[in-house]
């Protein structure tokens, strides 16, 4: 077991890439990539500091970081749902393109 | 500063390079399960091994196989795409890099990742929560959900559910007779 | 007595304590002990078990199965067992053929992201009294399903790069069977942990070893949700694994081979051997949860050493699944996602309501017999409207005759 630093060092540099992959990605799916990849960061970093933390006993990072898997599932499967009814649509999942409601 | 950790912190942190770079998106996906792997084994290390299960059964088993599934009905596996390097890259890649420095300078600076010289207590509590990991059980884990956290436990199984017949309703297809319809009526 | 049943574990003790290893090899001799006879094992087991499926398949079907190839290279005939010798040979000599448009990472990758897996899930099945490779004993049921799930992701890379229309449509529809039929798996599994109150496989077969009446042992499968349990687990076994009457993903009428076609050679071997061994390992967990594990029927029956009767009953399980394969017809896509949605799911959650009541009706002190009959009861009545329910699309069969 690492230090508290090197574990909360790994979970930002993972957040990091998740945000430049998001905010650089033109593919719906890369975008929800991005963002599954900075909830797994947070988690890490919850549990992390739940380990390091004086009264292990008391679990809140481990129920933190089950209920973050658990909403993070059901957000996966909403934001898929949306992206394959858009692709219905718009035949392309390339977020640059679906701009119909631009002004 | 393990070797263990070394090794499996490098793997994720590489994957999850790889999974936000390639230009394939199957293999995004399957290097995206590269690093959920990766994070499972840090759970593992950590000592939460409940977790680190529950992550590999629902981020790999289920949501790596939903991204796939969705990669596959949108058509994206068929031209990898050139790199398209619009204006807004450099913005991005320059917000998360600045992100990171300034999380990583309030990280150093912070008095609670001094090293041993201020902390005998943090050297000591390693050793009392190793003891503390074999003390974490499931059971304790259950009696908790079901007793301080039953509120959010419920409210969990009404979302699941919701975003459960949501998703499914979201991307049903439509009956043709209904679309065309409805379609008329608003024109007309 | 004893000591035939311990033998394993004191072999493995005796080789540790030879005086001429040195202290830093002795964790890693130690696993290496404990993971080569499993791993052994297995590997024989496999290789006999497709012998005797081929030609236990063949007497079912009126036909003799391999029955030539005793000892190769020899005149020795052994009615046929050797054949999985010369099938080994023969899938380690032939050539490997990868498609051209193949993507050549992801399709070597495939077979191995299966084998791993099902071989880690081997790990924490006890085979014997004190004889289990890792004991968690926090969570030994979730490590197995763990490894289950990561067997899904390499049934995927195998369609996806064989670059082929029908391993793509046949890992799609693979995935989409074992992804629908885990819940039923997981959930039945979870009436057995509520009323062990362990996720450790060591602990529940443990409770297992208590004593009934007349010296039976209390095996998960005398209770009404045992038996319910074990039923609704063993489908959910047979539909994960791929096997009749659920392997529409390899059915060789209807997709060639599925999402393994491109495969060859050796490659298509440990595809064949994950197969087999995700059966074993599954056969296994389910003999751990409600079978008993390795304890035997009666007390007085302990004289035989409980890692034969582990083995004994696998093979029984082994033999169902082999018989079920001859026998049953094979169910069509929509049949089967219907099975698993409409039917296994509500009795799996009838299931758990029906063992929580057994557990408190015994603590309230109904008696053995009452006890059981309405637990019975309480199972099937949604189990037979169930049925009902959902056989109203099955109308009469009109016949209509050429006139």
């Amino acid at each position: 077991m690492a230090d508290l630093g090197d574990y909360v060092l790994l979970s930002m540099l993972l957040f990091c890439i998740g945000l430049a992959g998001a905010l650089t990605r033109r593919n719906a799916i890369m975008v929800l990539i991005g963002i599954e990849l900075m909830l797994n960061a947070a988690n890490l970093n919850f549990i992390a500091f739940w380990r390091h933390s004086e009264n292990a006993n008391e679990l809140h990072g481990v129920m933190f970081a089950i209920f973050s898997i658990a909403i993070a599932a059901a957000e996966a499967a909403v934001g898929l749902a949306l992206i394959i009814t858009i692709y219905r649509h718009y035949r392309t999942t390339n977020v640059d393109e679906v701009d119909s409601m631009k002004g | 500063m393990s070797l263990a950790f070394v090794i499996i912190a490098g793997l994720t942190a590489a994957s999850a390079v790889a999974a936000m770079a390639l230009r394939n998106l199957v293999h995004c996906a399957l290097s995206l399960v590269v690093m959920f792997a990766g994070l499972a084994g840090l759970y593992l290390q950590l000592g939460a091994e409940f977790v680190g299960f529950v992550q590999v059964i629902v981020y790999i088993g289920a949501v790596a196989i939903l991204i796939v599934f969705a990669i596959l009905l949108t058509r994206g596996m068929e031209q990898p795409a050139p790199a398209r390097i619009t204006t807004a890259t450099p913005w991005a890649v320059s917000i998360a890099v600045a992100a990171f420095f300034v999380m990583a300078g309030a990280a150093v600076n912070s008095r609670k990742f001094e090293k041993p010289s201020a902390a005998p207590a943090l050297q000591a509590s390693p050793g009392t929560s190793k003891q503390g990991a074999s003390a974490i059980s499931v059971k304790s884990l259950g009696v908790r959900l079901m007793g301080d956290y039953v509120v959010p436990l419920q409210v969990l199984g009404l979302l699941l559910t919701a975003a459960m017949i949501g998703a499914v309703i979201i991307a049903m297809p439509e009956r043709k007779g209904e679309g065309g319809g409805g379609e008329e009526v608003d024109r007309g | 007595m004893t000591a035939l049943d311990q033998f394993p574990i004191t072999l493995k003790h005796w080789m540790l304590g030879l005086s001429f290893w040195p202290d830093w090899l002795q964790p890693i001799l130690s696993a290496l002990l404990s993971i080569g006879p499993i791993i052994l094992v297995f590997a024989l087991l496999f290789g006999l078990v497709t012998v005797i499926e081929r030609k236990a398949l063949g007497r079912i079907q009126n036909r003799r199965g391999p029955n030539r190839v005793g000892i190769p290279f020899t005149n020795v005939r052994l009615a046929g067992f050797g054949q999985f010798i010369a099938d080994g040979i023969k899938t380690l000599t032939k050539e490997d053929v990868v498609p051209r448009a193949a993507d050549k990472v992801v399709h070597f990758l495939a077979p191995i992201a299966l084998v791993v897996p099902v071989m880690l899930a081997f790990a924490v099945l006890p085979y014997g009294r004190n004889m289990v490779a890792l004991d968690l004993p926090e969570t030994g049921l979730v490590f197995f399903f763990a490894v289950g799930a990561a067997t899904e992701l390499s049934v995927f890379m195998a369609g996806w790069s064989s670059c082929n229309k029908y391993s793509l449509l046949g890992a799609m529809r693979a995935i989409a069977q074992m992804i629908s039929y885990e819940l039923p798996l997981i959930l039945s599994t979870l009436t057995v942990v509520m009323l062990a109150g362990s996720l450790s496989l060591v602990s529940i077969v443990q409770q297992q070893e208590s004593t009934l009446a007349l010296g039976i042992h209390a095996w998960n499968v005398l209770t009404p949700w045992g038996l319910a349990g074990f039923f609704l687990f063993m489908v959910a076994a047979a539909a994960e694994s791929n096997r009749t009457p659920f392997d529409l993903p390899e059915a060789e009428s209807e997709l060639v081979a599925g999402y393994f076609t491109e495969y060859s050679g050796f490659k298509f071997a440990l595809f064949f051997l994950g197969e087999y061994f995700g059966l074993f390992a599954i056969c296994g967990l389910g003999i751990t949860l409600f079978l008993g594990g390795w304890t035997a029927p009666f007390a007085f029956l302990n004289v035989v050493p409980s890692w034969i009767w582990f083995f004994g009953k696998l093979a029984f399980l082994i033999g169902f699944f082999i018989w079920m394969r001859g026998t049953i017809p094979r169910l069509r896509a929509d049949q089967l996602m219907n099975l698993a949605w409409k039917f296994l799911l509500p009795m799996t959650l009838v299931n758990m309501v029906v063992a929580a009541i057994w557990h408190f009706a015994g603590q309230a002190g109904w008696p053995g017999v009452i006890r059981w009959l309405f637990c019975a009861a309480m199972i099937l009545g949604p189990y037979w409207m169930l049925g009902r329910g959902l056989e109203t699309k099955v109308g009469k069969r009109v016949y209509r005759y050429a006139s």
